[in-house]
């Protein structure tokens, strides 16, 4: 049976209709002034789920993190967790932690201090808070560094402290905001697996924004896509990537070509596209589209075969002209002009390292898909 | 690398001559931007300050100046040194010997203590409110701190004796609205001298402490709540502690003209107050007594050196910890 696969294979409370909602977003809508930054919202977000919120700066991610955590309060609408109206509850008692884009360690404050801060303000006894600090720093790895600042750390030290800080609480949910923004690119891939890591370890829900779409695909069970306080889009990260909802999540998720179109014809078993341009594609998935009404055919360019002749057995094939080729080592991107004027964009891994079949710029050559490798939007 | 190396081999001459001296020029010029402020003080600081000190040796006298002796090389080094020989440390004992010295030391002080603690309680709200003003009206609440000194010092403390004073605009106020049916006296008081001090040093201490607060990152507080802490809490345990450089700078900045503060005391204090800086002013203008006003100078000076020393140490370390 094919399957688009997802990451945890024994999690999928989403699935499950008696699942109960951990953090529920009913129809919430936040406005500053004029500007509406969450647009009648709703979301649901189940337990120990690590849950990313994607979009472009702007889109009201951090608003809803905000509004979760208790900063910003909804102007309608409302929000649960686990069951409980958080409308009116200050973030100090709000069983949720964050972890700052900023960090926002407290400078006056050793590692350690910073760690029990939220522990002493529980009013928990000593003993047990000193075992819980050095259990924390135990987990981030930072155990030789407890009595130093925040200034006298390195950015990716500084990052674990708050993570420490922010999880040492054991809170019923950890927000965090842009987490690996501020590291550097290596740091990043690494600390990306250590946050999964934490989050399977301690059995806590995570919600994490990000405008990092890498990041989301390689963190999170589930991606809400947000585009102007609205949601796109709520999947597995192999859902968001090969059935995006609309042309806005193909776009923005990873690469895409599109041909604009109409559906042309529809059998039981396949779909004909006319392409605006002249191609006819020939397609299984065609979803809900009717014949006749206008589409976008969208293409992944991993999903697209380049040879130099038109492959005998491809159900989908057109002719044009390499325009740009780019060497990146694992793989090589080609950019090929149709004969109508389309421009697609074909990478192929360079699972070999020498190739039969070389094509070079303006060579004639031939694109090839099946005819499950791309989805017909309507949105 | 080649180029510099064959460019320097054919012309030597002109490299090595140019450079050196561009280089010593240079120098000079950097060297120079130091000196100037070393040689003011030397100048405007140091010197007068020997003079002083070499004048608390001194004997009073009936004379011009009225002090003993006048160093001068009239009779060569032997009789410069015989002068030397005649100056004592007699004044300082004596400040000793009358406890109206170290009474008015130890009243300036604690004045000083208190208008400082006063001008702290009233100025840290004024800063912390406009550290969390919005950004747009935040020069213009700079600016209306700042606006009091276009006017002269002395003007506004004059000002203050006609709204402290019995019949002034303050007691004719309460009076009106019948809040009292006595006229309140302040003025010649503590008091007023507190509202004097409290007034005249408010935006010494509002700057430092604004420019504490406004450079605080309010994530910090943000954070601070997210972890259970409650606002006013979180005041005391993160906004207090991160604005303590200003704190010091500006208690310090209050503190140290406030001991030998002249103006005030005199205006509204009255003539029964005993600061350090009205006694200086009577043992010189009244008693024409040199030596024994310098030797005063002196102690004072000693005495806020402690503090400055402080305020300089805060400094560096406040610099050390922004890195």
């Amino acid at each position: 049976m094919k399957s688009l696969g997802s990451i945890r294979r024994d999690f999928a409370p989403w699935n499950d209709p008696n699942a109960k909602p951990y953090i529920q977003f009913d129809n919430v809508t936040k406005k500053f002034g004029d500007f509406t930054a969450v647009n009648n919202l709703s979301l649901t977000i189940f337990e120990r789920e690590f849950f990313a919120l994607l979009g472009a700066s702007g889109c009201g991610k951090s608003t809803l993190l905000r509004m979760l955590a208790g900063f910003e309060e909804p102007t309608a609408g409302r929000i649960l967790l686990d069951g409980q109206d958080l409308r009116g509850i200050p973030p100090y008692r709000r069983p949720v932690n964050m972890m700052f884009q900023s960090y926002a360690l407290f400078p006056h404050m050793t590692v350690e201090n910073n760690i029990a801060f939220g522990l002493k303000q529980d009013g928990m006894p000593k003993p047990e808070i000193a075992a819980r600090v050095a259990e924390m720093l135990k987990l981030v790895k930072l155990e030789q560094f407890a009595k130093r600042k925040p200034h006298q750390l390195s950015g990716g030290q500084r990052q674990r402290v708050a993570l420490a800080r922010s999880v040492a609480k054991r809170p019923k949910v950890l927000l965090l905001d842009e987490p690996l923004g501020a590291l550097d690119k290596k740091l990043r891939e690494e600390t990306q697996f250590e946050l999964m890591d934490l989050q399977q370890k301690l059995g806590l829900t995570f919600v994490v924004v990000t405008h990092d779409q890498e990041e989301a695909m390689t963190m999170a069970d589930r991606i809400a896509i947000l585009d102007k306080g609205e949601v796109m889009q709520v999947a597995t990260p192999p859902e968001v990537y090969e059935a995006p909802a609309s042309r806005f999540v193909a776009h923005f998720v990873g690469n895409v070509n599109m041909f604009e179109g109409k559906v042309a014809e529809r059998t039981a078993q396949t779909t004909r596209i006319a392409g605006a341009t002249g191609a006819q594609i020939v397609v299984e998935n065609a979803g809900d589209a009717a014949a006749g009404a206008d589409i976008v055919f969208a293409i992944r360019p991993e999903k697209i075969r380049i040879s130099s002749r038109k492959p005998a057995d491809a159900v989908n094939a057109l002719e044009g002209e390499v325009y740009d080729i780019a060497y990146l080592g694992d793989m090589t991107v080609y950019h090929v002009r149709l004969d109508d004027g389309q421009m697609v964009r074909a990478s192929t891994m360079n699972a070999a390292r020498v190739t039969d079949d070389p094509l070079s710029w303006n060579d004639r050559a031939w694109v090839s898909f099946r005819s499950d490798a791309g989805v017909v939007l309507t949105r | 690398m080649s180029n510099a190396t064959a460019a320097a081999a054919t012309s030597p001459s002109a490299d090595a001559a140019q450079s050196p001296l561009a280089r010593l020029g240079a120098a000079f010029v950097g060297r120079l931007v130091i000196i100037i402020p070393y040689l003011w003080l030397l100048f405007f600081f140091l010197i007068p300050f020997i003079i002083v000190f070499k004048i608390s040796l001194s004997q009073t006298a009936i004379a011009m100046p009225p002090y003993t002796p006048v160093l001068d090389f009239n009779g060569g080094i032997s009789g410069f040194l015989d002068q030397l020989k005649q100056l004592s440390i007699d004044n300082y004992t004596w400040l000793t010997e009358d406890a109206l010295y170290f009474n008015a030391y130890v009243t300036s002080v604690i004045i000083a203590a208190i208008s400082t603690l006063l001008t702290l309680l009233v100025g840290y709200p004024i800063a912390y409110g406009m550290s969390r003003a919005p950004a747009t009206i935040r020069p213009t609440l700079l600016m209306l701190v700042i606006l009091p000194f276009w006017t002269s010092f002395l003007i506004r403390v004059y000002a203050w004796i006609g709204i402290l004073k019995p019949e002034g605009l303050l007691n004719q106020l309460l009076l009106a609205t019948g809040v009292i049916s006595q006229p309140l006296i302040i003025l010649n008081t503590y008091t007023a001298i507190f509202i004097g001090i409290v007034y005249s040093y408010l935006p010494f201490m509002v700057l430092p402490l604004y420019s504490s607060l406004e450079k605080m990152d309010y994530s910090l507080i943000e954070a601070a709540k997210d972890l259970g802490c409650p606002p006013t809490s979180a005041f005391w345990k993160i906004t207090f502690p991160l604005s303590l450089p200003g704190v010091i700078a500006g208690c310090l900045l209050v503190f140290i003209p406030a001991v030998g503060e002249f103006v005030i005391p005199d205006l509204l204090g009255g003539s029964q107050t005993l600061m350090i800086g009205k006694t200086l002013w009577n043992e010189f203008f009244a008693n024409r007594d040199w030596p024994v006003s310098s030797a005063v100078a002196v102690i004072l000076l000693l005495l806020l050196i402690v503090p400055i020393m402080l305020f300089q140490q805060a400094q560096a370390r406040a610099q050390e910890q922004g890195k």
